[in-house]
């Protein structure tokens, strides 16, 4: 009960928090408007029919996985430059529990973006809005968000080493975009980019997404979210110890 | 040469001692390994769309990212002053203002001519696109007018930057605005009227489309006019940069707020 009681209070302070930030409420919102933008002009212009409805949700998980690569990749510099890291690693709970909550509220505040680009989508280029499973979407929704706070997660621990975690983390923006297929069919992507995209949430997620707003199941989809995300809680378990373990042995968690 | 020194060695100086991205660390990711991403995803938007060919978003994204070094590190070679709590010294200095603000701008140009150099050469190869070597030097020439054109924008973004607390933030939007208006990805005949005449009026725009005409084959003096029109961009631009420069500055004294935003 403590555990749940802990990542709600983390996850509510953090997600305030976050909006009150105008780097991410740019990333969130402004961000994949632009994009979006960008998609629904090429596709009305192209020469495929493609649905804008599609390129919306695409645009809006473009939003959701920046907002978690760069707030859960610069989760724990953050607290480094805050000089509350110690603290964070010294206090009784587990720091597992302390990281968790701030990497799903930095995938929560990616919901921003997918309503952002719902909302205009529909204002400014006719994207219809209605869904046809609202059942499945209602629970891809929140899986999807889970599912990548969890591979926020495995970022946060793997870049607790890394002292310029933000250029990581721009690294990793468009190759993720491109090879989870949020706005390009992965089958006009080369072969090898395949078994990277399945160990990818974004990529399950969206499809979940597209299925239950478009049409067909997206249950098999929710369920490869379920289960990446607890994969994920199990390697962000085993890094962070092994990484806390690191910095306490070197005396290096301040990288200064 | 009191002057020229200040431009050269003073710009040179503030560039490195600002620009903390210099670090391979950080100069990779961001300017190498990001912009080629950027035209790769593109280009598969433009193919998932049927719309146009490779080599026009190639070409696009590799000019248009050049806007990355211009905006954001001509910022920060003078708003990062204030972060360092180095711009009252500054603005206190006997320098004349033109080639202190402005020889900041000249490595600016060329660390984004080199950004969108690379990542046009590499993103070739990689599609295995068809620019003939003859076509090379007159496209590297268009860079360089557009970065200078660019770096203009990037002045005024400075400017602001006195003022602003959110630098990121407002370079980011910019970039985002440069993506949809500049053509880059979208032709521009496509875009709505309002947003062509805005596209007509910001740097890169001329810039990208003289650098599609001659990697299709066409001469330098074909595009004289495009070429010309972004040159002239970039002295509006500029001059507005440096006036605006110019403003904050004495606001910022009339007002005693040089370090505050």
């Amino acid at each position: 009960m403590s555990i749940l009681r802990l990542i709600w209070a983390g996850w509510k302070f953090h997600v305030k928090s976050l909006t009150l930030s105008g780097f991410f409420i740019l990333t969130s919102v402004i961000q994949p408007i632009i994009f979006a933008s960008v998609a629904y002009f090429m596709f009305e212009a192209g020469a495929r029919a493609g649905t804008l409805l599609y390129v919306a949700l695409g645009a809006g998980m473009m939003g959701i996985w920046s907002s978690t690569l760069f707030g859960s990749g610069g989760a724990i510099q953050w607290q480094r430059w805050q000089g509350t890291l110690e603290y964070c690693i010294a206090v009784p709970p587990p720091f597992l529990l302390v990281i968790v909550p701030l990497t799903l509220a930095t995938a929560t505040i990616g919901l921003y973006s997918l309503s952002a680009t719902l909302l205009w989508g529909w204002l400014f280029f006719d994207v219809p809005l209605s869904v046809a499973d609202p059942m499945a979407f209602v629970v891809a929704l929140p899986v999807t968000v889970i599912g990548l706070g969890l591979l926020g997660l495995v970022l946060a621990s793997s870049f607790i080493l890394y002292r310029h975690a933000n250029a990581l983390s721009n690294l990793l923006e468009y190759p993720v975009w491109l090879a989870t297929g949020l706005l390009v069919s992965l089958s006009l992507l080369p072969a090898w980019v395949g078994p990277i995209s399945w160990v990818l949430a974004p990529t399950w997620g969206i499809n979940a997404l597209r299925e239950s707003a478009i049409a067909g199941n997206a249950w098999p989809e929710i369920g490869m979210c379920v289960l990446l995300g607890g994969v994920y809680l199990v390697i962000g378990h085993f890094l962070l110890q092994h990484f806390e373990r690191l910095a306490r042995e070197r005396a290096t968690l301040s990288l200064t | 040469m009191t002057s020229l020194r200040i431009f050269f060695i003073g710009g040179i100086t503030a560039y490195r001692g600002l620009i903390n991205w210099l670090s391979p660390w950080i100069f990779v990711p961001s300017l190498i390994v990001v912009p080629i991403f950027q035209i790769l995803l593109f280009v598969f938007i433009g193919r998932s769309a049927g719309v146009q060919n490779d080599e026009f978003f190639a070409i696009g994204n590799a000019v248009q990212y050049a806007s990355v070094p211009c905006l954001f590190a001509m910022t920060n070679a003078i708003a990062g002053e204030r972060n360092q709590q180095t711009l009252a010294y500054i603005l206190v200095s006997p320098s004349p203002r033109l080639p202190l603000f402005l020889g900041r701008a000249l490595p600016v140009i060329l660390n984004a001519m080199f950004v969108a150099a690379f990542s046009l050469a590499v993103t070739a190869l990689i599609l295995r696109l068809d620019i003939p070597p003859s076509t090379w030097a007159p496209i590297a020439i268009v860079i360089v007018i557009s970065t200078f054109s660019c770096t203009g924008l990037g002045l005024i973004c400075a400017a602001v930057g006195l003022r602003v607390r959110e630098t990121a933030v407002l370079n980011n939007v910019i970039f985002g605005l440069l993506l949809i208006f500049t053509g880059a990805n979208v032709p521009i005949e496509e875009l709505p009227g309002w947003m062509q005449t805005v596209a007509n009026s910001i740097p890169l725009t001329h810039g990208i489309q003289a650098a599609r005409e001659v990697a299709q084959g066409a001469s330098l003096a074909d595009v004289d006019r495009l070429l010309a029109t972004e040159f002239l961009i970039g002295v509006v631009y500029t001059f507005v940069g440096y006036q605006a420069l110019r403003f904050m500055e004495h606001w910022s004294r009339k007002r005693a707020s040089i370090q505050i935003a």
